[in-house]
């Protein structure tokens, strides 16, 4: 009898969803990136209690993401690194980003001695991870620190081993701040360290930061605030050294609004904003411009459009930065680019 | 009658051989597909892929060798720990601890076969790297950090943390496999030596010398695991492109560096390059099968076994 009961029960619960879903016409689905994964997991709930249409996810990571779009088996790719102009011209049709939430990456470090955040500059984080300065007490840390009682113990730098977004923040603003960064090493999800140790994931680099004392790593923000890890104040292009917050990360994305109502794809590291944190960078959804499928287009604009306004409220609830208002303008117009049939793809709201 | 048996035989033996077959057939699908998706690296770098130590993926130049070196010496590491750990355990276990304890034993020790190696990970990198980092490297630098073996910055994880890891994961298959082959051999061996006025030890000794290829078999199961364990191996090895004869530095196996690097890797001849990694495991697992087998072929004296090898 219960067993009956609570069978009919899953099976409603099973086909309740799918029959709503038809009445809506066309589900989505992507894959991709899995740095923003929690936040679109919760905005598909979201969207499919508002509107039934329901959005399948897979995180199966950025390059998987491209791979899929590319093949045309998922509806929208997801990646944390925007696409170069020669993977854009690889595409069969016109790929169309939209950036969606912002993300700042933090170093996080192991003093126990030290009480105050630290302070540093592009001049001590690049030359940590070039080998150059390798001492805590090292002059040009004592600089950034004054009245700071810096150990003599060695630093040992802590990356991340697995291809992740993060790596690909933390190596654009090397590279945008290091000219012989960009040169020997350069900016991707992984590259060639020159020193330290690899930990696999947030929690892995996290962990050995932990464990060691004299290490410095960097992680996401989200993950640091969760954990509670210390996280050094980074001296950003104006002088001023910044604590990450998603405010101060929002404001690097407003920071660089000419340049991404441009090309949304600007990388926004070091941006000139006074208040903006200096490591910080957007990921993106991937859309085709031209569309082939008409329900799946119109699904697909409206829920773009609905997580560019409604959605961007929830954003920082989980530790995400939202979009300021210039690139959501940004992203509206290329809103209006998607196409299907020769027709706008987005309905008037 | 007797047509129906004799077709009741060829299901029998068609269905057997069709097992054999598809095993066969999947092997040779995975060789396929492995160079199929290799095939871009392959050409592009040629056999300069196994020698070359640089890893960039922005420069997108590709090569294998500090994976493979990873690999070989973590898995060699693994081996010097749990051979005589293993065979020492299975050695008791069967001819020493009465029966009641030595089931006991190795029902604990097969239980070790069953944990999933996340959890060995979990374990190398919180709890056994800050053993290493506080107490063992310290005394090796101390003592011994006159030898390249020993030299460097006690991280606490890299190769040894690796090897040790490998070791307890490792050691299961030995001892429950050499434990079988011990108990397979006759009785009659240890009487006979006795009788001759052989010392309990020296009648294991004889008792060991039957059991050499199911031993050797053993060994070369856990190699096997060994070479290809991942996700362990990558939580604890350091993950940093480098060789070094210290086996304090960190390093990097070819399961890890995949491991690390599949999901994100973007451009055709990166993922390439992974691919042909795949390839190059699956050539060595291979070669170190051969070499292996022929050990074991050269130990019995050619002689066939009865105990697995």
């Amino acid at each position: 009898m219960k067993i009956t009961h609570l069978l009919g029960l899953a099976l409603l619960a099973v086909l309740a969803p799918v029959s709503l879903a038809h009445a809506a016409g066309g589900n989505l689905t992507g894959a991709g990136a899995t740095f923003p994964y929690p936040i679109y997991s919760k905005w598909f709930d979201m969207y499919h209690e508002k509107t039934g249409i329901e959005i399948n996810y897979q995180s199966i990571g950025s390059g998987g993401g491209i791979q899929q779009i590319k093949a045309g088996t998922v509806d929208f790719g997801a990646s944390d690194a925007a696409l170069s102009d020669a993977r854009l011209k690889e595409m069969p049709r016109r790929v169309i980003h939209f950036p969606t939430v912002g993300g700042a990456v933090v170093m996080a470090y192991n003093l126990p001695s030290v009480q105050q955040p630290l302070n540093l500059t592009s001049e001590i984080i690049s030359g940590i991870y070039m080998g150059k300065i390798t001492t805590w007490n090292d002059k040009r840390l004592a600089a950034a620190n004054p009245g700071v009682a810096l150990p003599g113990a060695p630093i040992l730098p802590v990356h991340r081993s697995d291809g992740s977004g993060t790596t690909n923040i933390f190596t654009t603003y090397l590279s945008a701040v290091d000219g012989s960064w960009k040169e020997m090493v350069g900016a991707n999800t992984s590259v060639s360290w020159p020193v330290g140790i690899g930990g696999k994931g947030n929690e892995g680099v996290s962990g050995l930061i932990r464990q060691t004392q004299g290490s410095i790593g960097y992680v996401e923000l989200a993950y640091a605030k969760q954990n509670k890890l210390p996280v050094a104040h980074v001296r950003n292009k104006s002088g001023k050294f910044i604590e990450p917050t998603l405010a101060s990360t929002t404001a690097a994305a407003e920071g660089a609004a000419s340049m991404l109502a441009k090309d949304v794809r600007y990388p926004i590291v070091n941006s000139p904003a006074p208040d903006a944190y200096p490591i910080c960078g957007l990921t993106f959804l991937l859309v085709y411009q031209d569309q082939k499928d008409a329900d799946k287009a119109h699904a697909l604009a409206g829920f773009i459009d609905w997580a560019m306004h409604d959605g961007q409220g929830v954003v920082s609830s989980l530790d995400y930065a939202p979009l300021p208002d210039a690139v959501v303008k940004v992203n509206e117009a290329s809103l209006r680019k998607l196409m299907v049939a020769g027709k706008p793809a987005l309905a008037d709201r | 009658m007797r047509a129906g048996r004799l077709s009741a035989d060829g299901v029998y033996r068609a269905a057997l051989g069709g097992a054999a077959t598809l095993v066969f057939l999947i092997v040779a699908l995975i060789v396929y597909e492995t160079t199929r998706g290799a095939l871009l690296s392959l050409r592009t770098f040629g056999l300069g892929f196994l020698t070359n130590t640089v890893w960039d993926p922005v420069a997108e130049r590709f090569g294998a060798l500090p994976y493979i070196y990873g690999t070989l010496v973590s898995s060699a590491l693994a081996l010097l720990f749990a051979v005589p750990l293993g065979v020492g355990t299975a050695v008791y276990l069967a001819e020493i601890a009465n029966r009641r304890v030595g089931a006991v034993v190795s029902f604990v020790i097969e239980l070790l076969a069953a944990i999933p190696s996340i959890v060995y990970g979990v374990w190398g990198f919180f709890v056994l790297a800050p053993w290493l980092r506080s107490a063992v490297e310290p005394w090796l630098l101390a003592h011994f950090g006159f030898l390249p073996l020993f030299r460097g910055y006690p991280f606490g994880i890299g190769m040894l943390n690796a090897g040790i890891v490998l070791a307890i994961m490792i050691v299961p298959t030995i001892v429950s496999i050499s434990r079988e082959v011990l108990l397979a051999t006759p009785r009659s061996l240890r009487e006979a030596a006795h009788a001759l006025g052989a010392t309990p030890a020296e009648a294991i000794g004889a008792a060991l010398g039957a059991a050499r290829p199911g031993i050797l078999g053993s060994v070369i199961l856990a190699l096997g695991r060994a070479l290809g364990e991942t996700m362990a191996v990558t939580m604890v090895i350091g993950n940093t492109n480098r060789i070094s004869a210290s086996l304090l530095d960190p390093g990097a196996s070819m399961a890890s560096i995949i491991a690390n690097e599949f999901t994100e890797a973007t451009s055709p001849i990166y993922l390439s390059s992974l691919i042909e990694i795949a390839l190059v495991l699956f050539a060595i697992t291979i070669v170190v099968n051969g070499l292996a087998r022929l050990l074991v072929h050269w130990a019995t004296g050619g002689r066939r076994s009865a105990v697995p090898a």
